[in-house]
């Protein structure tokens, strides 16, 4: 049955852990942020012998599993310490998922934008850092925010290459002391705590841009 | 690499029995979550305040609270409660109640955005609430749920390896095995991540013939 001294005796090393779940989330996505966006820009504006492979490889690792990606990368790229790797594979894969967010928002940005940087004969570049990308990245902000909340609820899996996020301190506490109940509630508590209000903070923005 | 091939003739019929329980898990985590989403979207719909906001509630308990989180408190937690499910259990009701929430919410937005006219429409013609949602709104919801259902079930399906975390013996666990005992990782993995994105391209066929059909069904244009 619940039992409540355990759970607040459980509850420093369920934070800890929380505390490595936040970092890993907010590099993960910084990785998937800057990589997602080269993703799509080679995709959408590079030379066709490269946009294929990365069109190729992106759909590859987009339709397999993340964890099993996270064992292999762990058991044959040896030397790496675990939360570095675990926040690359995290990254990398969902730069997959991000890179077709942008590609919408490119995309959605109206045609006579681009006519209007031929007409000023704006040199290449600008017209994607100056005109495209702002208004593409503005449009794609609140799928990118989901993103970052699925991410979030993703990151336990970590722990299988021994990183000590939220879900591994609470397995590891719930083995220990035979309170997994409590170890795991209180996770599934945190979890609900932190991506709720993240959540109706996404939604927030999204109704505010769609005027 | 060597004796991978040999080792990987023998081990064939494990590898037969994982991949059916991953597809056996896709299955059924697939179809209970499809029951809850449809239960929860026309719920989340209700004129009802007290009905709604118990299915919104539903609806963020298992959206907010992480896949892995749930299995693992099933799995460990529940039969500190006095429950104890099989793993294969465990998991489809944990792929289930989870995948279920998100798809509430596709089944939610697809029949928001039926057009009103549809349903004045069949209140003009004396059509009750139940025969409306069944012969008018539904059929053009349909259309526009299925893309975004192959997205979730192509997730559902990549969700399926963590079953392995709890004991179940599907196509993860299988090759898990063959990789230790033959010690060849990378052509292990290799095959299982190939295997992953093979099924992965069938469903993805699948739901994209499903997709021209409801279209077609529903008479838009992309229909036979």
């Amino acid at each position: 049955m619940w039992d409540g001294e355990a759970a607040v005796a459980a509850l420093p090393t369920v934070l800890e852990g929380f505390g490595v779940t936040l970092v890993a989330t907010v590099l993960g996505f910084a990785v998937a942020a800057v990589l997602g966006l080269a993703l799509a820009l080679i995709q959408r504006a590079g030379p066709v012998w490269l946009a294929l492979p990365v069109r190729g490889a992106a759909g590859f690792v987009r339709s397999t599993p993340l964890l099993v990606q996270l064992f292999a990368v762990w058991v044959l790229v040896p030397g790496l310490d675990a939360p570095v790797l675990g926040v690359l594979v995290l990254g990398v894969h969902y730069a997959t998922y991000l890179s077709e967010v942008y590609r919408t928002g490119i995309d959605a940005v109206p045609k006579g934008q681009w006519e209007a940087c031929t007409a000023l004969s704006l040199p290449r570049r600008r017209v994607w850092r100056a005109v495209v990308l702002p208004q593409a990245v503005r449009k794609v902000l609140p799928p990118l925010g989901n993103y970052a909340v699925s991410m979030f609820k993703e990151t336990p899996l970590l722990s299988v290459i021994t990183v000590h996020e939220m879900v591994h301190e609470a397995n590891t506490y719930g083995s220990t002391h035979f309170a997994y109940l409590e170890s795991f509630t209180l996770a599934a508590a945190v979890f609900l705590l932190a991506s709720w209000p993240t959540s109706v903070l996404v939604r927030r923005l999204e109704a505010r841009l769609a005027h | 690499m060597a004796d991978f091939l040999p080792e990987l003739g023998r081990a064939a019929p494990r590898l037969a029995d994982g991949l059916l329980v991953t597809v056996e898990a896709t299955v059924l985590g697939a179809a209970l979550a499809l029951v809850l989403a449809y239960a929860l979207g026309l719920l989340s719909r209700s004129a009802r305040p007290p009905v709604r906001g118990a299915a919104r509630l539903v609806v963020e308990f298992f959206r907010g609270t992480s896949l892995y989180v749930q299995l693992f408190w099933l799995f460990f937690a529940l039969p500190m409660l006095g429950f104890r499910l099989e793993p294969l259990a465990c998991g489809v009701l944990a792929l289930g109640l989870n995948f279920g929430a998100y798809g509430s919410e596709v089944v939610r937005g697809a029949v928001a955005a039926v057009p009103r006219a549809q349903t004045e429409a069949a209140i003009a013609l004396g059509m009750g609430p139940a025969l409306r949602l069944r012969r008018v709104v539904l059929p053009q919801a349909h259309a526009l749920m299925v893309a975004p259902f192959k997205n979730l079930l192509i997730q559902l399906l990549k969700a399926t390896p963590l079953l392995s975390l709890v004991t179940v013996p599907d196509l993860t666990f299988q090759i898990d095995q063959l990789r230790s005992s033959t010690g060849a990782t990378a052509a292990s993995y290799l095959l299982l991540l190939g295997l992953y994105f093979g099924l992965a391209v069938v469903l993805s066929l699948g739901m994209n013939a499903l997709e021209r059909a409801a279209k077609a069904r529903a008479g838009q244009e992309g229909g036979v």
